[in-house]
């Protein structure tokens, strides 16, 4: 999809894309995670034709932004960071302007507003002003927006970015039932638990670069196996922490506070057979036993040397993107 | 004309806006009303014209212009207010012309000044304004005067595109359009300028606009300054060579502006 990608900005001084490529098979989803200002932004806007590349080359659904945009703009939905929608109107006013301006006839747009205010629960606020729908509501009405002509490749920029948990766990929920249907997604998110839900894919972006790319199980793969957690009676934490690092073959470490022992394992669940079976020998009746696969925060803390989410998301993030 | 469609689609929105909020008419019909009472009933008692009628046949046209003036202003907030809300980057993202978008706009301003040129023809009626032309060159003059708006909210869609804020875009546009409208001949004679003033409240554009509307209102120019002056002896002409040259400029540069925003 996207090759070689530079865009700087302030003549040169900001690197936002530093020789970034990315690919988003048909019909999956490519999720762009990285932290605020690592140019997660800069790539939709270039692949949705709003902004041009200082070099490199980028297609959509085949067909180049660069050279043909407007038919791109035909294949793509793009719903940003901040819902764009016009807030005096209303949220059927909404849709059929823009139904209108994808070229479907009045009735039509009419008919197609009325359809996707249904289908993302919107019907009983549709004749009110956006001004007083909810942030989860006009995330949803946005993206109603973007769906107008169903398009091949969707795009959304940090749809959740803002949300509180309902209205993120609302948004979560319309993007599955999209996913299911077909479309080709790409999403961006520095959640990482977005990321790991939504996506078949994931690529790690940080200072306009991809540093990791793969499944959400890849990523975490490289990153390192798993780790055996054993919480026990503080009478027996010694002898636990003999068989686990005989099982693991490593030294096990101790949070004393919460009484866990873990190691690092690479058989999976036969370690947990076997330290438990060896803790039933010895008489050890473990409070919780765990087998932990490394977060997204894990794989991006190892991949870049620094948390995710460290920088704040202020409201008026939105020129420290550039 | 796919893009002519899309502009009226645009257009369409301004006006459904309007149904929203009527506020937004009514008081933007209001304040030009004011300044019409105002300055009929302050300024009108001292200003001695010599004109039949008194100073509100002088006066309306200058408010004429002058509201047409704050278009500019008003097209940037409204433009800059899209572009920080996003929905600039919404329009850009459909596949609609490049110019639509901001085409509807000034379309849409137009049409907005329309209805507050009639309500404030209509105050001034009732305060006394009686233009003695007859009705063909008075519907020249508003014709005159929506062009003028017109190209001003080119302008405005320039200004509202390259601003950071809509809020900024407001107040610098209205201390561009203030002056632009008081150093000229809408309110007072030039002749009571600086020199240096008089000079420039002469080849003002506001200046040749008034000018031009009082000539088609049927009045002589009384607060034309040095006699003489190609402006002010060619009103009229002098109007639309300022208009072609603004829009000359301004909607090329606002089309390619509008083709390379970025949200800010």
């Amino acid at each position: 999809m996207a090759e070689h990608l530079v865009k700087t900005y302030r003549k040169g001084e900001v690197r936002a894309l530093d020789d970034l490529s990315l690919d988003v098979a048909e019909g999956t989803v490519l999720s762009v995670l990285g932290p605020n200002g690592a140019g997660k932004t800069t790539v939709v806007r270039i692949l949705t034709t709003l902004l041009a590349p200082d070099s490199g080359s980028a297609s959509v659904g085949g067909i180049d932004v660069v050279k043909h945009p407007d038919k791109v703009r035909e294949i793509i939905g793009l719903s940003g960071q901040y819902a764009a929608v016009d807030e005096t109107l209303t949220g059927w006013d909404n849709l059929v302007m823009f139904g209108r301006l994808y070229h479907l006839g009045k009735k039509a747009a009419v008919v197609r507003a009325d359809e996707l205010l249904e289908r993302f629960s919107l019907t009983d606020s549709a004749r009110r002003p956006i001004k007083t729908y909810s942030g989860g509501m006009r995330r949803r009405l946005d993206l109603a927006a973007s769906l107008i002509v169903q398009p091949k490749v969707l795009f959304l920029d940090e749809p959740t970015t803002g949300l509180d948990p309902r209205g993120r766990q609302e948004m979560w929920g319309v993007i599955e039932e999209l996913v299911k249907g077909g479309v080709t997604l790409l999403l961006t998110t520095q959640y990482l638990d977005e990321a790991d839900q939504l996506a078949d894919e994931i690529a790690v972006i940080d200072h306009g670069k991809v540093i990791a790319r793969g499944t959400s199980d890849a990523l975490k793969r490289q990153v390192g196996g798993e780790r055996l957690e054993v919480v026990v009676d503080q009478d027996h934490i010694t002898a636990t922490m003999e068989i686990v690092a005989k099982v693991s073959g490593q030294q096990a470490s101790l949070d004393a506070g919460l009484r866990q022992i873990s190691a690092p394992v690479t058989t999976g669940a036969g370690a947990l057979i076997e330290v438990l079976r060896n803790l039933d020998s010895a008489g050890i009746h473990p409070l919780d036993v765990a087998l932990k696969r490394p977060s997204l925060d894990d794989v991006f803390m190892a991949l870049t040397g620094h948390v995710a989410e460290e920088e704040v998301v202020a409201p008026a993030g939105k020129r420290g993107k550039k | 004309m796919r893009a002519f469609t899309d502009a009226l689609i645009i257009t369409k929105r301004q006006l459904l806006q309007l149904a929203r909020v009527p506020e937004v008419l009514i008081f933007s019909t209001i304040q030009p009303v004011m300044f019409v009472l105002l300055f009929r009933y302050v300024f009108g008692g001292s200003i001695a014209t010599g004109q039949p009628g008194g100073y509100v046949q002088l006066l309306m046209p200058g408010i004429f212009v002058q509201t047409t003036a704050f278009t500019l202003a008003a097209t940037a907030s409204g433009l800059a207010e899209d572009m920080t809300k996003g929905l600039i980057d919404r329009f850009r993202s459909l596949p609609i012309s490049r110019s639509a978008l901001v085409f509807g706009r000034t379309l849409g301003d137009g049409l907005l000044n329309v209805v507050v040129l009639a309500v404030m023809g209509l105050a001034g009626y009732i305060v006394g304004w009686r233009p003695s032309s007859g009705i063909f060159k008075i519907g020249l003059a508003f014709i005159f005067l929506l062009a003028f708006g017109y190209a001003l909210s080119w302008v405005g869609i320039f200004a509202g595109l390259a601003a950071r804020d809509a809020r900024v875009v407001q107040n610098v546009s209205f201390l561009i359009t203030f002056p632009l409208t008081f150093l000229s001949n809408a309110f007072a004679p030039t002749t009571g300028m600086p020199r240096a003033l008089q000079y420039v409240a002469e080849w003002n554009p506001v200046s040749t606009m008034v000018a031009a509307c009082r000539e088609l209102f049927g009045l002589k120019n009384q607060f034309g300054a040095t006699a003489g002056s190609f402006p002010s002896e060619h009103p009229l002409t002098m109007s639309l060579i300022y208009m072609v040259i603004i829009v000359s400029i301004f909607v090329p540069l606002s089309v390619r502006k509008y083709t390379t925003a970025a949200k800010k």
